[in-house]
C-alpha cells in the first residue's frame, strides 16, 4: 500500500514559532516516512522535552512525549519489547546531549534499532535561551552573559565515541537531503544518528547561516553520497583528497590535483577513521559534510535480545513457570 | 580454652530451632546454612533464614568487618529467623565476637578450634588468649578442630591447601546433619546438584561431609543432640525459594496470566539485583530482561515497553526509587501499567546498603511532583513476593497505573519452603484492551466506567495510532489541555481511578483475635513473621493481642477503618520512624495510634514487641 505525506500527519495544530527550522524537518520526516511506506500504525514517535520533542503530536503514528532527556531509554524499551514497529527518536542538543546524554551513547553503544533524529540549534528555545552543550565557547546567552567557559559537544564526535554505526547530517531547510538521510537512517538497522542544523528564529537566528547561507552554501558544505567522488563547491570543481593523515579540500586543475585524486566515498567500510575526519569538517579548512557519512551494518540489540531469547526457550523448551519450577529443586508432601 | 557445661549424650526435642551459622565472607557459609535449610525443608519443617552479609564484599580475612551470618530456623509453625539461635557456628575467634550476641540462653557453641590460635585472636582483636573469658560466654562451648579434620579428610585428595579451607563448612554441614538428625543422604544429593559440573569437587565435598558426620558420631557421649518437630503441611510440590526469586517468579505467573510480555528495564542495586539475575535466566519462559546504563534507564525502558504492549517493570532499592521518581509521574500522567519494585534498604543516601528497613513508604507514596497516586503494596514474607508480585501486576494492567511494590532486604534474601501453585490457582488477568464497539469512537482517555481505566491501544495490534505524554491532556480528546478546569478534573480522576482499587482488593483480616482481645497491633509488609509470633506469644503470655497485618497500603483495604474502631488500643509497629502510622493516623484521626519504631537497618526482634507491647498497655 502506498502512503502519502498527509497520511503521517496528525490533526493537532503545529505550534512551533513562525520560521523556525522545526517546520521544515517535520515537512522532511512526513515525506520520508510516506516513501519509506511503512504504515503510520507501525511506526513509533518518542521524544523528551524541549521544542524539538513536541513533534510527535504533530504525527499520525504511535507517539510518546516523554520526559527531558529519557527519550532514547523509553525508545529502546518500546522497541526491544515490540520489534516489529519502527521507531523514531526525537531529541534537541540539551534533551539529547546534556540531560539525555548517558541515554544517547548507551542507545548507540547498544545499537538499538531506532533512528534518532538530533535537532541541533545550539541553544535551549523552550525555557528561552540558555546555552547549550553544542553552543561554540563564549557564547553569550542568558545563562552565559559574559560568554561560556566551557568547550561544546561535536554530536559526530560522540557518535563515534560510542561506536556508532550510522551518522547522517542534513541542514532544515534542504529537504532533498533531509529526506534522503531520513530513509537511509530508517532503512539501516541500527541506532541511526541523523544531526540536523536546525534555525531558532527567536533565540539563536542565524547560528548555522555560516554554513547555511544561500551564497556561499555551495563552497562550505559537501554532499557526500556513498560511491561517488566528493566534490563540492558551486561548479563542482572542488573535492576532498588524502593529505597525509589528514583531508584536504583542493581545485581539481590546480597545484597537479586532478579527478582521480579526489576520495570516492565508502560509508559502509567498517573501520571508522574516514568517517570520523568528514565527519569532523566544520566548513572552514573543509566543507561540513552532510548526507549519510557512516552506514556499517552491525548486530542490532532488540533482534540479538529477541533471538537469545527464542534460542534458550527452544534449548530449555519449558512450557511456562510450573514446568520450570517442577524441574528444580522440589520435595513433594503427600 | 574451658568447655564448662559439656552435657552427656542428651537428646532434646524441639518445636523448632535456629542455627546461625558465622565465618568469614569467604567460608562458604550461605552455602551451609541454605543446604541445611533445604534438607530440613524437604523433611516436613517450616523453614524461615536470614542472611546477615557485610557491606565489603571481601573484607580482610579473619576481621570483625568481613564476618558473614547466616541465621535459619526449623520446625514447627516457624515465621522467623529467630531473634536468637540455640547453635552458633564460628569459624573463627572475628566470628565468635560478632556473633555471641545472637545465641540464646542456654544454647550452644560450635567453634573450630584450629583457628583460635594467636594470629586469629588478633585480628579479631582479641587482648587475652581466652576469647570465651574475654567475651564473658558461659554457655556450653564444643570445640571442634575442623580445619585439621579437613585437612585430614582430603590429605589423599591432591588437592591444593586453599581447595582445601574451602570445604570446612561442609565438615561443618555434616556435623549439625548428625547433631539434628538430618540424613546425610539428602545433603549429598544437594552437593551432587550444586556441583554436577564439577565431578572432583563433589567427591571433595562427599568426603568431608562425610567426615563431619561421623566425627558427630564419635563424640556422641559429649553433645547434646536434637529432634524437631515437623509441620502439618498442605499437600504439595514444594521449592524452597528466597523473596527476590519469588517476586521474580510472580511476576511471570502474571505474564503468564495476563497474556501480555514481561520486560524488565534495570540497573544493579543491592539488595534487589538477584530479581535482575533471575528474571535474566528466565530469557527461557519468554523474559526481556535488560539491564540498562541507569536507574532512569530502568523505569523509562520499561514505561517504553509498556507503551509498546509488555507488562513494563523496573527493579531496585531506595536510592534508585529516588532516580525513578519522574518517571513514574509520567506513567501516571500517560495511565500505562508500570511495576516498580523498591527492596527496601537502610536510608537515606548509600545509607546501610545490605540491611532492612521500612524507610521509603513515604517516598513510595509522595516522592513524585505534582498530585501523583499511585498504587502501594508491599509483600509480607519471602513466599507472599510471590503473590504480591502477581497482584502488583494483575493492578498495573486491570488499572492501567504504576505500582509500587515495596519489598525489603529482610523477606527479599529470607527464604522459606514454598508450595508450588497449580495451574489455575491464580486468576486471568483481565487486560483492558480496546473494546471493539468502541473503536470508532476511541480516544486514548475513553475509560472503563466502573474502573475508571483508559483502554490500551497495543501498537502492531491495534491501528489505533494516538499520542500519549507527560503534558495534561484533554480528559475527553486526549490532545494537550491547558485548561484550568479541565487539569482540576483529570487530577480527580486519577484519584478516583486509585481509590476505587479499594473495590478490587481483599478487605483486612485480623489474626489471633479472640473476644478478649482489645488491642490491635498493626504491621504492614516484611514485618509480618515476627509481629504474628510476637502476637502468639503475647495471647500465650495472658496480654490478649490481635494483628493486622497491612499488604495494601495505597489504598487502603475498605474495612480499614472498621477494624482500627473496633479496638482500645492501636499499636502500628513498623522500621522506620512512625511514617504508616502517621498516614493511617491522618486518615482516621478518631483513632488513637500508638507507635512502635526501631530504625537500626535490623529486623525486629520479637522479644522487642513483646516488651514493647506491654510496656505501652501499661501507661
Amino acid at each position: 500500500m502506498a502512503y502519502t505525506p498527509q497520511d503521517y500527519k496528525s490533526d493537532q495544530p503545529v505550534r512551533w514559532c513562525a520560521g523556525c527550522g522545526d517546520h521544515a524537518i517535520l515537512n522532511s520526516l512526513h515525506k520520508a516516512m510516506a516513501t519509506l511506506g511503512i504504515a503510520p500504525e507501525m511506526t513509533a514517535v518518542i521524544s523528551g522535552i524541549g521544542c524539538s520533542s513536541r513533534l510527535p503530536y504533530y504525527m499520525n503514528t504511535f507517539g510518546f512525549h516523554t520526559i527531558h532527556g529519557r527519550g532514547a531509554a523509553v525508545a529502546t524499551g518500546f522497541k526491544v519489547a515490540n520489534p516489529q514497529m519502527t521507531v523514531w527518536q526525537i531529541s534537541g542538543d540539551g534533551d539529547g546531549l546534556a540531560i539525555g546524554g548517558n541515554h544517547f551513547i548507551h542507545a548507540v553503544r547498544r545499537n538499538v534499532d531506532i533512528n534518532m533524529l538530533l535537532l541541533n540549534n545550539k541553544i535551549y528555545g523552550l525555557t528561552k535561551g540558555q546555552y547549550s552543550p553544542t553552543s561554540p565557547r563564549g557564547f553569550v546567552s542568558k545563562s552565559s552573559p559574559y560568554g561560556t567557559t566551557e568547550d561544546p559537544f561535536i554530536p559526530a564526535e560522540l557518535v563515534f565515541g560510542a561506536r556508532g554505526n550510522f551518522f547522517a547530517r542534513a541542514i532544515d531547510v534542504e529537504l532533498k537531503i533531509s529526506q534522503e538521510v531520513m530513509v537511509a537512517a530508517a532503512s539501516h538497522k541500527g541506532a541511526s544518528v541523523v544531526e540536523l542544523l536546525q534555525n531558532c528564529m527567536i533565540f539563536n537566528n542565524g547560528i548555522h547561516s555560516y554554513i547555511t547561507d544561500r551564497e556561499t552554501r555551495a563552497d562550505r558544505t559537501i554532499h557526500l553520497v556513498h560511491g561517488q567522488k566528493m566534490l563540492f563547491g558551486k561548479d563542482m570543481d572542488k573535492g576532498i583528497v588524502q593529505d597525509g593523515f589528514g583531508l584536504k579540500a583542493v581545485t581539481i586543475g590546480q597545484d597537479g590535483y586532478t579527478l582521480d585524486d579526489v576520495l570516492v566515498h565508502d560509508a559502509h567500510t567498517p573501520t571508522n577513521f574516514l568517517h570520523q575526519q568528514l565527519a569532523m569538517m566544520d566548513g572552514y579548512e573543509l566543507p561540513l559534510a552532510l548526507g549519510v557519512i557512516r552506514d556499517v551494518e552491525a548486530p542490532t540489540y532488540d533482534a540479538e535480545v529477541a533471538a537469545q531469547v527464542e534460542d534458550v526457550k527452544a534449548r530449555k523448551g519449558f512450557s511456562g513457570l510450573r514446568e520450570l519450577l517442577l524441574a528444580g529443586d522440589t520435595w513433594t508432601v503427600e | 580454652m574451658d568447655t564448662p557445661n559439656q552435657a552427656s549424650g542428651r537428646v532434646q526435642h524441639l518445636d523448632k530451632v535456629a542455627v546461625r551459622f558465622s565465618g568469614d565472607s569467604g567460608d562458604g557459609m550461605q552455602l551451609a546454612g541454605n543446604i541445611f535449610t533445604n534438607i530440613s525443608a524437604g523433611l516436613g519443617n517450616s523453614v524461615s533464614t536470614f542472611p546477615d552479609y557485610p557491606a565489603e564484599i571481601r573484607a580482610p580475612q579473619g576481621s570483625l568487618g568481613g564476618v558473614s551470618g547466616f541465621q535459619v530456623s526449623v520446625g514447627h509453625s516457624v515465621h522467623t529467623p529467630g531473634d536468637e539461635c540455640d547453635v552458633l557456628v564460628a569459624m573463627n575467634p572475628a566470628a565468635l565476637k560478632q556473633s555471641y550476641k545472637f545465641l540464646k540462653k542456654g544454647g550452644v557453641i560450635i567453634v573450630d578450634i584450629d583457628s583460635f590460635k594467636p594470629e586469629g585472636l588478633k585480628k579479631a582483636l582479641f587482648e587475652t588468649d581466652d576469647p570465651i573469658k574475654e567475651l564473658g560466654i558461659t554457655a556450653q562451648v564444643v570445640e571442634v578442630p575442623v580445619t585439621s579434620m579437613t585437612k585430614a579428610a582430603l590429605a589423599d585428595s591432591g588437592m591444593d591447601v586453599k581447595s582445601v579451607l574451602k570445604c570446612r563448612n561442609i565438615f561443618v554441614l555434616g556435623l549439625l546433619c548428625w547433631l539434628f538428625d538430618r540424613p546425610e543422604e539428602a545433603a549429598l544429593k544437594m552437593l551432587r546438584e550444586k556441583f554436577a559440573k564439577k565431578p572432583a569437587v563433589y567427591e571433595a565435598n562427599a568426603k568431608v561431609l562425610r567426615a563431619g558426620y561421623d566425627y558427630g558420631h564419635n563424640i556422641h557421649a559429649s553433645v547434646t543432640t536434637y529432634k524437631i518437630a515437623t509441620d502439618e503441611i498442605r499437600p504439595g510440590t514444594y521449592t524452597d525459594v528466597k523473596g527476590n526469586e519469588a517476586t521474580a517468579w510472580g511476576l511471570i505467573m502474571a505474564s503468564e496470566k495476563s497474556g501480555r510480555p514481561l520486560y524488565l528495564g534495570s540497573y544493579p542495586i543491592t539488595p534487589a539485583t538477584d530479581i535482575l539475575h533471575e528474571l535474566a535466566k528466565r530469557k527461557d519462559l519468554g523474559v526481556k530482561a535488560c539491564q540498562m546504563e541507569d536507574e532512569i534507564a530502568g523505569v523509562c525502558s520499561a514505561i517504553g515497553a509498556s507503551f509498546a504492549g509488555s507488562l513494563g517493570v523496573t527493579s531496585t532499592s531506595g536510592p534508585g526509587l529516588a532516580l525513578k521518581g519522574e518517571a513514574i509521574g509520567l506513567a501516571v500522567m500517560a495511565e500505562l501499567p508500570l511495576v516498580v519494585i523498591d527492596v527496601m534498604r537502610g536510608g537515606p543516601s548509600t545509607g546501610l546498603p545490605t540491611k532492612t528497613e521500612q524507610t521509603d513508604l513515604n517516598q513510595a507514596l509522595y516522592g513524585r511532583n505534582g498530585e501523583s497516586p499511585i498504587v502501594v503494596v508491599a509483600p509480607t514474607s519471602p513466599t507472599n513476593c510471590f503473590d504480591m508480585a502477581f497482584e502488583a501486576s494483575r493492578l498495573a494492567i486491570e488499572h492501567m497505573t504504576p505500582v509500587i511494590l515495596l519489598s525489603d532486604a529482610f523477606i527479599g534474601n529470607g527464604s522459606s519452603a514454598w508450595r508450588i501453585p497449580e495451574a489455575d490457582e491464580f486468576p486471568e488477568i483481565k487486560v483492558p484492551r480496546v473494546p471493539e464497539e468502541l473503536r470508532e469512537q476511541w480516544r486514548p482517555y475513553l475509560r472503563n466506567e466502573q474502573t475508571m481505566a483508559r483502554y490500551w491501544a497495543i501498537p502492531g495490534e491495534d491501528a489505533l495510532p494516538h499520542r500519549l505524554g507527560g503534558l495534561e491532556k484533554d480528559a475527553a480528546t486526549g490532545a494537550i489541555s491547558n485548561s484550568p478546569s479541565n487539569h482540576a478534573k483529570m487530577v480527580a480522576i486519577r484519584r478516583e481511578k486509585i481509590e476505587r482499587i479499594a473495590d478490587d482488593i481483599p478487605e483486612l483480616t485480623l489474626k489471633c483475635d479472640s473476644p478478649q482481645a482489645d488491642t490491635l497491633l498493626i504491621g504492614w509488609g516484611g514485618t509480618y513473621g515476627i509481629l504474628y509470633t510476637a502476637a502468639e506469644e503475647l495471647n500465650a503470655q495472658g496480654t490478649p493481642v490481635a494483628l493486622s497485618q497491612f499488604r495494601y497500603i495505597s489504598p487502603l483495604p475498605k474495612n480499614t477503618g472498621d477494624i482500627l474502631r473496633r479496638f482500645r488500643r492501636v499499636i502500628v509497629a513498623e522500621l522506620n520512624s512512625g511514617q504508616f502510622a502517621d498516614y493511617l493516623q491522618a486518615r482516621f484521626p478518631d483513632v488513637r495510634i500508638e507507635r512502635i519504631n526501631k530504625v537500626e537497618g535490623q529486623p525486629f526482634l520479637v522479644k522487642e514487641i513483646t516488651a514493647a507491647v506491654k510496656d505501652i498497655l501499661s501507661k
